[in-house]
């Protein structure tokens, strides 16, 4: 017995320490999203490139599809946007932009000059569906299933890593489930 | 001139003091603002993560403060309001974590740190005690030599 105290401290560091290691290379700025698993929020807005059409959650089902977040205002949505050109034309992948608090002059202006991604983009200039979303921070990217629901949210740049690891899989998944 | 630097210098620094949250909510009681300024405190900015959103000024901890201002004035409850905002941006932004079984050793460790604490501190109290008891009780024998040894030193300084 006495022996087992004596190596107490000991087993407490080492406990501690496989605890905090795993810590270690953990961005904490990255959340998991609550909506994992759920179905979008249900939201009524206009389109980016229509005023006049209405857009709804509708829209996100029928097949697997990325959700992104972005506005004119947010320097890291410049970084992805040429991967995300990449994923849409060389990879066939269906993109629906949300345009997050931003004007919709400078979001067409930014469209026209560095190309349109999206199948549609939603306009959301008060951020009431990001709201919804849980949205935090441009750029946010959500993979949704065939049947609108949240699979995965990616915070932070898309590029071909983080397509090759992280969204590729779950598309993968959600394709075949879906 | 030295009163308007004095002013100048106040209005400066009122300003600096209310940059912090600038958006104004009008409340009709004293008790309702409190319950508002409650709700803002316990909950954490998810964008800007070791402050509340009464203290952030991120543009999301704004809109998360007029959500809880909306709730407020449509007459939900503080359940209704915390889960609404956990629904979006999950139990992360709880700076107090709902008490369950997943939860229960995080709220656990303080009082289990105590009564370690304690349970050692008794242990080395009770041990140290039995030892100076043992040490302190002489046997028979020893007894017997520490009389004879002050016997024979009475009759030394009696000589």
């Amino acid at each position: 017995m006495k022996r087992f105290f004596l190596f107490l401290p000991l087993l407490i560091a080492v406990v501690l320490g496989v605890v905090l290691f795993a810590g270690i290379g953990k961005d904490p700025t990255k959340l998991e999203s609550a909506l994992v698993g759920k179905p979008v929020p249900a939201f009524s807005l206009k389109d980016l490139n229509n005023p006049e059409a209405e857009l709804d959650e509708s829209l996100l089902r029928g097949e697997v599809q990325l959700l992104n977040v972005w506005g004119t205002w947010c320097p890291a949505c410049r970084d992805e946007h040429d991967d995300l050109m990449w994923l849409a034309q060389d990879k066939g992948i269906s993109i629906v932009g949300l345009n997050y608090k931003d004007n919709r002059a400078d979001a067409l202006v930014w469209l026209e000059r560095l190309g349109n991604p999206y199948r549609k983009t939603i306009y959301d200039p008060k951020g009431t569906l990001g709201f919804d979303l849980g949205v935090y921070g441009a750029p946010e990217t959500f993979v949704i299933d065939a049947s609108g629901v949240v699979r995965y949210r990616h915070v932070g740049v898309v590029n071909k890593q983080v397509w090759q690891e992280t969204l590729l899989p779950v598309i993968n998944d959600a394709r075949g489930n879906g | 001139m030295r009163h308007l630097l004095f002013v100048m210098l106040l209005t400066g620094l009122s300003g600096v003091a209310t940059a912090e949250v600038a958006d104004v909510y009008d409340f009709r009681t004293v008790e309702q603002e409190q319950r508002f300024q409650n709700l803002i405190e316990e909950l954490r900015c998810p964008k800007c993560q070791n402050q509340n959103i009464a203290d952030s000024n991120a543009p999301i901890s704004k809109d998360m403060r007029a959500e809880v201002y909306r709730m407020m004035s449509e007459g939900a409850t503080d359940r209704e309001i915390i889960d609404a905002l956990v629904a979006r941006f999950g139990e992360f932004i709880l700076y107090k974590p709902e008490v369950e079984k997943r939860t229960i050793l995080l709220w656990a460790t303080p009082a289990i740190a105590v009564l370690g604490g304690l349970l050692m501190v008794t242990i080395v109290v009770i041990r140290s005690r039995r030892g100076n008891a043992e040490q302190t009780a002489l046997t028979p024998e020893e007894k017997a030599r520490v009389e004879k040894i002050l016997a024979e030193g009475d009759r030394d300084t009696n000589a």
